[in-house]
This record gives C-alpha cells, structure tokens and sequence, in this order.
C-alpha cells in the first residue's frame, strides 16, 4: 500500500528519575488513517503522545515529519507541524462560549472579528457534523460537549495529526457511537487520528491500525482487519489472561442498608442529590452507573458521613444487634462508634484514601491509630497488616515503608483497598475501584469484591465501565443528574438501556432519545 | 539514514526528574554547593573590597568559634534559633503557615519581665521562675491561638494574621518599654533582678538555656513521629480530605497544632528574658522568627537536622558580625555573603531532585551522520 507518512518516530526515549516511561521507541502515523495506541495503564501512552505534542521533550530520539526532524518542545511547536492533542482533562475557560474558547489565544489582527470566526467554525461543524451550540457557555456544557468544543479548537488552528487521549473514559455509549461517527468523517478527510485507549472493543470497533506498547516498549503494530481481543490482550499484558468475571448467586440476603429520599444542595444551590432512595443488600452487589459527575461521589459520601444532606435519611440494620441506626448527619467517627463497620474505597485515592508521603505501614494506621488510650502511636499491628496486604494482594514496592505516592496506580488500590476490606465490614462502597488499574489488577479486585459479597457484605461498587458492571453487579441502580433513572437487574439488562437511563433525567430537560 | 537529520533546533538543556539521590550523596551534594558559594563569594569579595578572600573567611570562622566565649555565644544562639524553629515546625508541617513566630516569642519575653517586674517583691526565685516560664507559655499560646480559631472557624487567610500579630506584639512591647522604663520616657526598661535569672551551671550562664533546648529537641522529634497527635499533624498536613476521611477533627487539630507552637515561641522569649537578655525591648527576637522558618525547612521537619542548619544559620551570623568590623566594611557585606551561601543551599536542592541534560555533544552527532 502507498500510504504517506504523516509522522515517524525514531528511537524515542524518555525517562522520569530511573524509570523509563518510553524505551526506544519507533512507529509511523500515515495520513488518513485512524491508529490505536493500546496499552495498560502506566504504559507509556500518555508519554508518547505528549511527546509529539509537545508537553514533553524526548530525553533522546527523533520526530520526522515530511522528511525533515521536527522539534517539538511546546504545544505552540505541535501547531506549527498541525498536529493537536485533546487531553484527557478539558482545558477550557468555563465562563466563555464556545466559540470564544476556540478563538481563544490565537494571533491575528487586533481587531477582533467575531463573527467571522464564528462563521469560520460553523463550517468546521458542518463539515465533519458536529452539534453543538456554539454560543453555549462552557460551564452550562455537558462533559460530551466539552470534548466537541476541544477537538472542534484543535481543527480550527489546522490540525492534521489529531491525538485523543482515552476519549471515551467519560462518554455514554451513545455518545461514543456519535464520536466515532465524526472521527471517521475526518480521517476519510485525510486527516490521522491517534486514539489512547486500553477498552478492546472500541480499537477494534473504530480504527485500521493498532500499535501497542507494554511496559514503555514499543510491542509491534497490527491492521485491525486480521487481529481479534485475544492477541490483542496477549500482546498487551504479554501473557495469555482470562477475562471472565465469575459471578455467584447472591445467597441469604437482608437489607443492610436503607436510603430514603435523601437530597443535597451544594453551595451553589444546585441540587446534586435529588431524592434518591434504594436499598443495599448483604450478599449482594450493587452497581451504580453514570456519567461522570452525577452524583456518585456526593451519594457514597454521603452514606459515609462526609457530606450534609438537605433532606431524607440513611438507616442501617444492623445485623448483629438487629437495631437499626439512622447514620444521616453523623460524623465518620460517630458512625464508627455505633459499631457500623463501614469500609469506603474513594475515588481520589491519593488525595483522600491515602495520604501519598506516607509509608505503607503508616497508611494502614489511618483507620486504626485511635485505637488504645496510649499518646503515643502503636506501628506493631498496623506493619503486620501491611506485610500481609503486600504479601496476600501482590503488592509490588520495594518494602513496607516505602511512601505510596511511589508506587504503580495498580499497587496504590492494592494498598487501599486492602485497608478497607481488612476491618471486615459489613457495607464496602467502593468507587471507581479499577480505574486506571491493568487488567490482572483489575481482576484481582472484582475477585476481591466477589469474596467479599460471598461473605455477606453489602457491596456498592460505583464504576465507569458498563460491560464490567453487568458482569460483576447483582443490580445496577442508574444515576442521572442527580437523580435515580432506574435500577436495572445486572443479568437481563444491556449496554443500550443503561446508556439511555444515564442521560434520561426525571425532570425532562434532557436528551430524551 | 535517508533523510539529512537536523539537530540543531534543539533547545540547549532541559531539564528531567531523577530519583532523589538518598544519604550521604545529597549531603556531598550540599557540601559542595557550600564549596561553590565560598568561591562565589571569594571572586565577589575581591572584586568589591579588594581584600583577601582568605582573610576574609579567617575572620568569619574566628568570629562564630575564635575564643571559648564565642563558641558559647555561638551555641547560645544555635539554642535560641532551634528553640523558635522546633516551635514553628508542627505548624509548618500541618501546612499552617506561622509566620508570626517573631510576634509569640516576643510576647513570651514580655511576660517574663512582667511576672519579674510585678510579682519580684512577693514571690521567692524559686517560685517565681515557673511563674515566669507558665506565664510565658500562655502568652505565647494565646498568639497562637488567635490566629488559629479565626483560621479553623472562619477560613481566615493565617499567613496574614500572624504577621499582623506580630507588629501587635511589638507595639505591645514599645508600649510598656515606654511606660515602665527608668529612667522615664527612655523606653528601655531595667534588668530584672538578678535573683529571677535562670540558674547558671556550671560557671556557664548559656549553660541552662542550650540544655534546654536539647531535650526540648528530643522531645519534639518523639511528639512528631511517635505521638498520635503527631500523627494527626502530618495527616493534615498532607491533605485535609483524608484527614475528614478518617475522621480526624481538623479545626480541633489546626487550633491545637498552633497553641504548642505559639507556647514554644513563648518559650524562647522566656528563655532569652530570663536566660540571656534579662530584660526584653522590641528588637528582643530580633528577625529569629523568620529566621526559623528557613532553619524548619531547610532540615525538612526533621528537629535533628535543624540542629545542623540552625548552627550554619547562626554560624554564618556570628562571622558576619566580625568581617564587619575587623575589616570596617558595614553589615551589608557580611549579610551578602550569608545570602549567597544560603541562596547556593538551597538551589543544591534543585540538583538533588533534578538532572540537567545539555544538548548531545558534537562527538556523538558526528557518528550519526
């Protein structure tokens, strides 16, 4: 095939302290051509592209584009050679428009000719069939038409060479499809789009070409025609890996814990919890799907003390007692005096699970340091607990005191998740335990959920991908705006319908498709 | 190579994270960021003074440890500056950034001339002195703990507020100089009788303050690493999430943080009142509360380290004094000598943290072709 190049690495290397984050790398993007870079987490991605788009500067190796070496030590420079990235967190101002976001910060005359620019990005739009309103305000955006905003600017300054960044980490199914649909108009165009990516079905779904990288090396690439998810995640964890998530038939379940109607205004008056009322069972795990941002984090904190509600009430039945305690407004250390054994996985590990400087050993006491009447600290216990996590979960780390804020994505869950499950709970909330996590990791963590359903815990596990949430999930409860849209039974229920209840709200002033 | 490569837009250096070098490399590494300074500051001296480098260093060791007398008033002032530092330490390390130290120390002095000057005629030394160090104690907390309720309740910005409680403390002091001086209106007060000074040891009057500060030192390093309160400091230091998390009370931990350490400061004024000056102006502190928050960060929190960089600190203060005056050059020049040794420091930081990579040499661009 007589395909032109649109840029070829050579021998790229780069390195943070003794770690190598890409090891000589070399690869080819042609024209028209949409190309996967698959690879797990921690694998170098991310680095590559910023690489090419000028965050980073390569520590040795070459960019050629059009025959001539390429230096790219800015996001100004990636211009210059078209090439624009759209990076995983938008970066937009939030009280300007649309359009005015895509203008924003290019040369030209001093005068500022707006609707010649508006005119100028309406035909962008048309062109590759985008909608969006372009005199929206960002703020008033939805995280779907930020991301059009984001790659609508990037075409505007010329880009040829688009890179996304894991685009479809906070989109709904069918925004995805809608996504897809645009990225293949503009490769028809001639333009090559890079994907970042680690979900299979969408590199097999969208692009021609895939090329994966483990462990910062460059594995090899493949036409996306002749290769199947198995090779793929072959070549991307190097080994053969199962991928199936053994479920088990929830067995003797009561109610543990009881949400009735609870509702939350945050400080600008915005309701982010509307009435939400559902029931948590022991032995049972329940989903909670949704965009990013609907309620997720405000319900689990909810549940643990951390967040004042506006209305409705949090019951828990005890199962030992068989009391049942109301935990609504009631301080974490409150709830863990009433003797509820409450295990909760946030989503910011390092900024709210974990404290990032400390040692494994330190990290395991936060939950246990009060412990005794001494003034002084106890680390015998909280060190033998840390040595059994390390040992039992396969934490990688050097030793037990080695800070946790050096350690993979994977080990630091490892490490948390580890505490949480140690204090035997009868209610684990874990939220977005996987993200960012490879694929054994991942897996070791539904197991770990799964034992801890077979004993009798309730389980609320809040997660971002749908096909892992129907496999690993009892029920899963839909969360919109705020607002409950359904709770769907894991085992009959599809991708479609959950995507649908995810961005059908009960107030109507949404997308209703 | 089918393309003719180009290198030469490449930027000159740039700049890549390493692994911290750990041990007694980084301290090779300070060592010679030492070095490199008194280079500087000798090629400096010689181009501004047309003195000899040498001479000049000769007289900065002779001044901080030329005579026994000077090495104790260099150690003094090492106790001094390490007693304020341990004080501002917890606070910096709960990210509650004290920089009104100056001000608690101060109060804290003007307590112990205040409990000398009006309890002297009814109490015996005996008692009187925990009278003083008591008094001290709570005048320094109370400036402590001001700042910290407003910080803890209301979110008020702390930085500001305890350095406008400084300036309250020293007016405080200028107010009562003026007040109670003899002779009147001189704003200098009497010294407090000598009944009520701290007791010397041995035959050495800074004897007492040095030892004290030493196990204050101990005591410190242990309450930080070993306590639970220590603990809860570090937790909210680090991040305030994880702290409501667990379940710690922040507000109560920030207002508690920040009485230890208003009551240390008061601690060194009653040390410097009672110990050293024995009578207390506005200038008693003398910048030391500033001074402190480097000595804090430089040893990273660590009470031993701040040993070490407080006796530089003050090492590098008490030459200084003498370059002045032996070589009748004005304070200036010392000061930017100890600015140029302590601005190389802490840029050694940098080097430890960082490598800097220039552009590949022309050898290695040869073989490529």
């Amino acid at each position: 095939m007589n395909r032109q190049v649109a840029i070829e690495l050579k021998n790229i290397s780069k390195s943070f302290g003794s770690v190598y984050a890409n090891k000589d790398i070399s690869m080819c993007v042609y024209q028209g051509e949409i190309l996967s870079i698959l690879g797990e987490n921690g694998s170098g991605k991310t680095t590559l592209m910023n690489m090419i788009s000028g965050i980073y500067y390569p520590d040795s190796g070459h960019i050629i584009i059009d025959g001539e070496e390429a230096v790219i030590s800015s996001p100004k420079d990636a211009f210059k050679y078209n090439i624009g990235m759209i990076h995983q967190h938008f970066k937009l101002v939030d009280v300007f428009s649309a359009v005015e976001n895509i203008i924003l910060g290019l040369s030209g005359s001093s005068i500022l000719n707006m609707a010649a620019a508006t005119k100028k990005v309406k035909e962008i739009c048309d062109k590759y069939g985008f909608v969006v309103d372009l005199n929206k305000k960002i703020y008033e955006m939805s995280v779907s038409e930020k991301q059009t905003v984001e790659i609508i600017k990037v075409i505007y300054r010329g880009a040829n060479i688009l890179i996304l960044d894991e685009p479809t980490a906070v989109l709904t199914p069918q925004e995805t499809q809608k996504l897809f649909s645009i990225l293949r108009k503009m490769r028809d165009d001639g333009k090559s789009i890079v994907i970042i990516t680690h979900k299979l079905h969408e590199v097999l779904s969208l692009s021609d070409r895939v090329a994966v990288l483990r462990k910062g090396e460059y594995i090899g690439d493949v036409e996306t025609k002749q290769t199947n998810e198995a090779q793929l995640t072959e070549m991307m964890v190097g080994k053969k890996v199962e991928l199936n998530i053994e479920r088990s038939e929830p067995v003797n379940t009561v109610e543990r814990l009881e949400v009735k109607g609870i509702s939350c205004i945050n400080r600008d008056g915005i309701k982010i919890l509307d009435n939400i009322s559902f029931v948590a069972n022991s032995g049972e795990i329940l989903g909670i799907a949704g965009i990013a941002g609907s309620g997720q984090r405000e319900l689990l904190e909810s549940i643990a003390g951390l967040q004042k509600l506006n209305g409705g009430e949090i019951l828990y039945h005890d199962p030992k007692t068989g009391f049942t305690e109301n935990l609504r407004d009631k301080s974490p250390v409150r709830i863990k005096e009433l003797g509820v054994r409450l295990s909760f996985v946030p989503e910011d590990r390092l900024g709210m699970g974990l404290v990032g400087n400390m040692d494994i050993v330190d990290n395991m006491m936060l939950r246990s340091y009060k412990k005794g009447k001494s003034f002084f600290l106890e680390r015998k216990q909280p060190k033998n607990l840390a040595l059994k996590i390390i040992n039992d979960l396969e934490v990688v780390t050097p030793n037990e005191n080695t800070p946790v804020r050096r350690l993979s994505g994977g080990n630091v869950q490892k490490v948390l998740v580890g505490r949480e499950i140690a204090s035997n709970p009868t209610v684990l909330m874990a939220a977005y335990p996987v993200r960012g996590l490879d694929i054994n990791s991942s897996h070791l963590i539904y197991n770990l959920l799964n034992k801890q359903k077979e004993n009798g815990v309730a389980v609320i596990f809040v997660g971002e991908d749908l096909d892992v949430l129907i496999d690993l999930c009892d029920r899963i409860l839909v969360i919109c705006a705020g607002g409950i849209s359904g709770i769907v039974d894991a085992r009959s229920t599809t991708k479609e319908e959950i995507g649908l209840l995810m961005t059908k709200t009960n107030r109507g002033d949404a997308n209703e498709s | 190579m089918k393309a003719k490569i180009k290198s030469n837009h490449e930027p000159l250096i740039h700049i890549a994270k390493k692994t911290p070098v750990q041990g007694w490399r980084a301290m090779l590494v300070r060592a010679g960021a030492i070095v490199a300074a008194l280079l500087v500051c000798g090629i400096l001296t010689v181009f501004l003074t047309d003195l000899n480098p040498i001479s000049v260093y000769s007289s900065l060791i002779v001044g901080a440890i030329g005579t026994p007398r000077r090495i104790w008033v260099l150690l003094h002032d090492l106790a001094i500056l390490l007693c304020i530092s341990l004080a501002v330490t917890p606070a910096f390390k709960m990210k509650f950034w004290n920089i009104g130290a100056e001000g608690q120390a101060l109060v804290g002095g003007l307590a112990t001339a205040a409990c000398a000057m009006f309890l002297g005629n009814s109490l015996p030394p005996h008692f009187l002195i925990p009278v003083m160090l008591i008094a001290s104690i709570v005048a320094g907390a109370i400036w402590g703990l001001i700042p910290s309720i407003f910080k803890a309740l209301w979110g008020t910005n702390e930085t500001l507020f305890t350095l406008m409680m400084n300036y309250i403390a020293i007016q405080l002091v200028s107010y009562f100089c003026f007040v109670f001086s003899v002779p009147k209106g001189s704003g200098r007060l009497e010294p407090i009788n000598e009944k009520f000074w701290l007791p010397v040891i041995g035959d050495n009057d800074y004897l007492f303050n040095i030892l004290f500060v030493l196990v204050l030192t101990v005591v410190m390093y242990i309450y930080l690493k070993y306590s639970k309160q220590g603990y809860e400091i570090s937790v909210v230091g680090e991040s305030v999430n994880t702290a409501t998390y667990i379940g710690i009370n922040v507000k109560k931990v920030i207002i508690r943080t920040m009485v230890i350490s208003g009551a240390i400061c008061g601690i060194a004024g009653f040390l410097l009142v009672a110990g050293a000056n024995h009578t207390v102006a506005d200038n008693t502190i003398g910048g030391r509360g500033f001074t402190a928050i480097m000595v804090s960060w430089l040893a990273k929190f660590n009470p031993f380290s701040m040993i070490l960089t407080s006796l530089l600190i003050a090492f590098l203060d008490r030459g200084a004094i003498e370059i002045a005056t032996q070589h009748k050059l004005n304070d200036s020049f010392s000061e930017i000598i100890t600015g140029i040794i302590i601005f190389f420091i802490i840029g050694s930081e940098f080097f430890i943290n960082y490598s800097v990579k220039f552009r590949k040499s022309e050898k290695k661009e040869a073989k490529n072709k």
